[in-house]
């Protein structure tokens, strides 16, 4: 029983960060109509703008300490960083702890500047193109940004730790806990899918994006210039996508490639919930979150080997089969 | 009036003799540079570089890169000579390998055995290297090393760990200057009896390739040996990034020891993932909860940040060896000293053994007087040498494998500076970690024999 309620737990966290990944790749398909390939990209950017933050937070200057010695023998660099130097040890340790929940308000505009400039720059010239042409031109644009990160950040995964106040584990019942952060992160990501519903539920200007959803032309017709919000949209996507990217940092800590790793997940959870499909998006990627979860405990891959590695694609071949549209598609969306 | 008696079988005789004279240079000059594959013929040898620049490796790809320049570098006569001072071999004397001045190609495996033969391929097809060395994954080393001995040139491998690289998928062209799994637990088990005692239940996840495979046997065969129960063992796909639905039910499984055979990305995520669950202030058995790494690397250490402290491991090598350990260590200090005033930061052991194996190679081929590939060989089976910063070592004939000191490490609680990482708990002896060459782990395959290629 406790090794079931961990589990429901554990997919429902991991679940979390599939539905915001693939609630943006869902709402850039849906308005703009196209499949971008670089969304996992947005998210590990968003990553990493959770470790820039930090190394800003961290900038030091050198004092020499004759006392103590570097590795080749030299007189040891001492680095104080300025925050501290500025509001004091205790306030300006904390604020470096607090790092990963104040990037959330540093990624917002950073990542709606990447995203307009991503869809303005040159998703916009893939409108009417094939699928496949934005499939190529997409992936490799994730492909560069990878790159780039890779080359001023380096290979290695870097580590944004959890403030200490929101570390270690929360007891939920007689013998189970829980870590506190992913507790945390389950939470955000229900209050930012809740936000995103409200602003195109409760919103004139989410109304008009519903519209232009539904029937883009006559929308159009209406006077309306659609394609300016939809460029809105690709923003607003790009830093749902950042800031799942920014909090997932004290879960696995950043590294350039974590894009591509939750890129192919994500697709499968949009194809699953539907394309197109807000809600559907949400409700796959808790599923298949908490599917894989379970897929990954002993007795499951005893029975069945090789389960864990392949149940998401299992799934979603069944729902292709049983279901073309996916669990809440559109008639004739990519059917 | 002279006559001239010109013949057309005069000619043709003539014209025969003449034709074997002006061949027969060429048939021996081929017979003594050729007979085997990029047989050099200027006064440049080229050697091959095969290293993760990309994937889940990259940054240690990047390290073995920094100390193959080093090392062509202080082969051809130029900056303090590093471990060319220090090495008991004093056949190199800076000009390069047999009066050749030593160029380089460098290769991207990707961390993919595919990419990895496909540019190793073209390194000794395209650029006429005489050796490729480097790697960070057994998986690409076993591939590549299946290359070299079809292509008929020397692989030095360079980080690779599992026990097939010399053993079941050992060949007569490959070299391997690295420890591997079996080392790592012969060296572990004595230390974590010494620590955790020998009642104890571990919990093991693998990562699910050949290196996976190899140390999970061998860490489970050794705690065994000395007590511990194996309670589960659980397979966990390469490609994964998140672990925590393995490591959940961990938390009611009735271990007190969770073994985490995993290396780079993935024990980094498997690591802050197990820290995140609590494990490391946990009591089981009425016992603290213990994390064991069996292949530690510095790298990974600054990767996991403070989730490594106090988390035991073992390493083939470590900046700080001959400091820590003593003389015995000759040749650490020099390679740091060089290595660090040209890069700013200590090097890693997988920067170590790639330096250390192009020294080896280089030296073999100057004792051997010949870079053909079974000369070379001969001259690396059952050479013993010291200097190199690991202790007396002996490349074994029977497998090709480097027997050595292995380190037992753990995670520095409160590091001196940013590059103190991890602190040396043991220097195991070389007798605690070797084995014989029919070693059951090590069985299932044969060296054959080695081939020069064209």
């Amino acid at each position: 029983m406790d090794a079931f309620l961990l589990q429901t737990l554990n997919g429902l966290d991991k679940g979390s960060a599939y539905a915001l990944i693939a609630l943006g790749l869902t709402l850039i398909f849906g308005t703009l109509g196209v499949v971008n390939f670089a969304h996992g990209a947005l998210f590990m950017i968003g990553a990493f703008c959770s470790v820039t933050l930090q190394r800003i937070l961290n900038l030091s200057y050198e004092t020499v300490d004759p006392s103590k010695t570097d590795f080749l023998g030299n007189p040891l660099k001492v680095k104080t960083p300025y925050v501290e130097s500025w509001f004091g040890p205790e306030t300006g340790g904390a604020i470096i702890e607090w790092s990963v929940p104040l990037a959330i308000i540093f990624a917002i505009p950073v990542m709606l500047a990447i995203g307009f400039s991503m869809e303005r720059g040159l998703i916009k010239h893939f409108y009417k193109r094939p699928h496949a042409d934005q499939i190529l031109v997409t992936f490799g644009l994730a492909i560069v940004l990878q790159e780039i990160i890779k080359y001023y950040y380096g290979a290695n995964p870097i580590q944004t730790p959890a403030p200490e106040a929101l570390s270690g584990v929360a007891q939920l019942a007689e013998g189970i806990v829980y870590p506190v952060w992913r507790i945390v992160y389950f939470f955000f990501a229900i209050a930012i899918i809740g936000a995103v519903f409200a602003f195109l539920q409760f919103t004139t200007f989410g109304m008009v994006v519903r519209a232009g959803m539904a029937d883009r032309e006559t929308v159009g017709l209406l006077g309306i210039d659609i394609d300016k919000r939809f460029t809105l949209m690709f923003g607003l996507a790009a830093s749902v996508a950042g800031l799942a990217g920014v909090m997932y940092g004290p879960i696995n800590a950043p590294n350039y490639h974590m894009g591509m790793d939750f890129l192919v997940l994500s697709f499968v959870v949009v194809v699953v919930g539907g394309m197109g499909s807000l809600p559907g998006a949400v409700l796959a990627g808790f599923l298949l979150g908490i599917l894989e979860s379970f897929a990954s405990m002993k007795e499951v891959i005893t029975l069945i080997p090789g389960i864990n590695q392949i149940i998401i694609y299992l799934v979603a071949i069944v729902i292709l089969l049983t279901r073309p549209r996916g669990l809440m598609g559109r008639k004739g969306v990519m059917e | 009036m002279s006559k001239t008696n010109v013949t057309r079988r005069g000619v043709l005789k003539t014209g025969a003799v003449a034709g074997a004279g002006l061949a027969l240079p060429t048939y021996l000059s081929a017979a003594s540079h050729g007979g085997y594959t990029n047989a050099p013929t200027g006064d440049t040898v080229t050697l091959g570089f095969n290293v993760p620049q990309t994937g889940p490796y990259a940054e240690e790809g990047l390290d073995e890169l920094r100390a193959f320049e080093l090392a062509v570098q202080h082969l051809n006569g130029e900056g303090d000579g590093g471990m060319l001072n220090t090495f008991s071999s004093k056949a190199l004397n800076g000009a390069g390998i047999l009066g050749k001045k030593v160029n380089f190609v460098t290769g991207d495996t990707q961390t993919k055995s595919d990419a990895a033969r496909a540019s190793a391929k073209s390194m000794i097809e395209k650029d006429g290297a005489i050796m490729i060395s480097g790697g960070s994954s057994s998986g690409v080393a076993v591939a590549v090393q299946g290359l070299c001995q079809e292509a008929g040139i020397i692989f030095m491998a360079g980080l690779t760990h599992s026990n097939d690289t010399t053993g079941k998928d050992k060949k007569a062209n490959g070299f391997r200057h690295f420890f591997n799994a079996y080392m790592s637990a012969a060296a572990l088990a004595p230390v974590l009896n010494k620590l955790y005692g020998s009642d104890r239940r571990a919990y093991h996840l693998t990562a699910d390739y050949t290196w996976g495979w190899t140390q999970q046997e061998s860490i489970q065969a050794a705690t065994e040996a000395m007590g511990w129960e194996t309670v589960n063992n659980v397979l966990t796909p390469l490609a994964s990034t998140d672990f925590s639905s393995y490591i959940a039910p961990v938390l009611n499984s009735g271990a007190d020891v969770l073994v985490l055979n995993h290396y780079g990305g993935n024990m980094v995520n498997s690591l802050t993932n197990a820290v995140q669950f609590g494990l490391r202030e946990k009591q089981v058995n009425g016992k603290n909860f213990e994390i064991v790494v069996p292949l530690y690397s510095e790298l990974m250490a600054k990767g996991a940040g403070q989730n490594i402290k106090g988390i035991v491991g073992s390493q083939n090598w470590d900046w700080k060896l001959e400091n820590q350990m003593g003389s015995r260590y000759i040749g650490t200090n020099a390679f740091v000293k060089s290595f660090g005033e040209k890069y700013g930061f200590p090097p890693s052991q997988a920067a170590q053994t790639c330096y250390a194996q192009t020294l080896l190679y280089a030296d073999a081929v100057t004792r051997a007087g010949s870079f053909n590939p079974c000369a070379v060989a001969e001259a690396l089976e059952g050479f013993e040498f010291d200097g190199l910063g690991n202790g007396p070592t002996l490349y074994r004939a029977d497998d090709h494998q480097c027997f050595k000191d292995v380190l037992v490490v753990r995670g520095a609680e409160n590091p001196g500076n940013e590059f103190e990482l991890v602190e040396i708990v043991e220097a195991t002896p070389v007798e605690q970690v070797t084995y014989a060459p029919d070693h059951p782990m090590f069985a299932g395959g044969a060296l054959g024999t080695c081939n020069p290629g064209a």
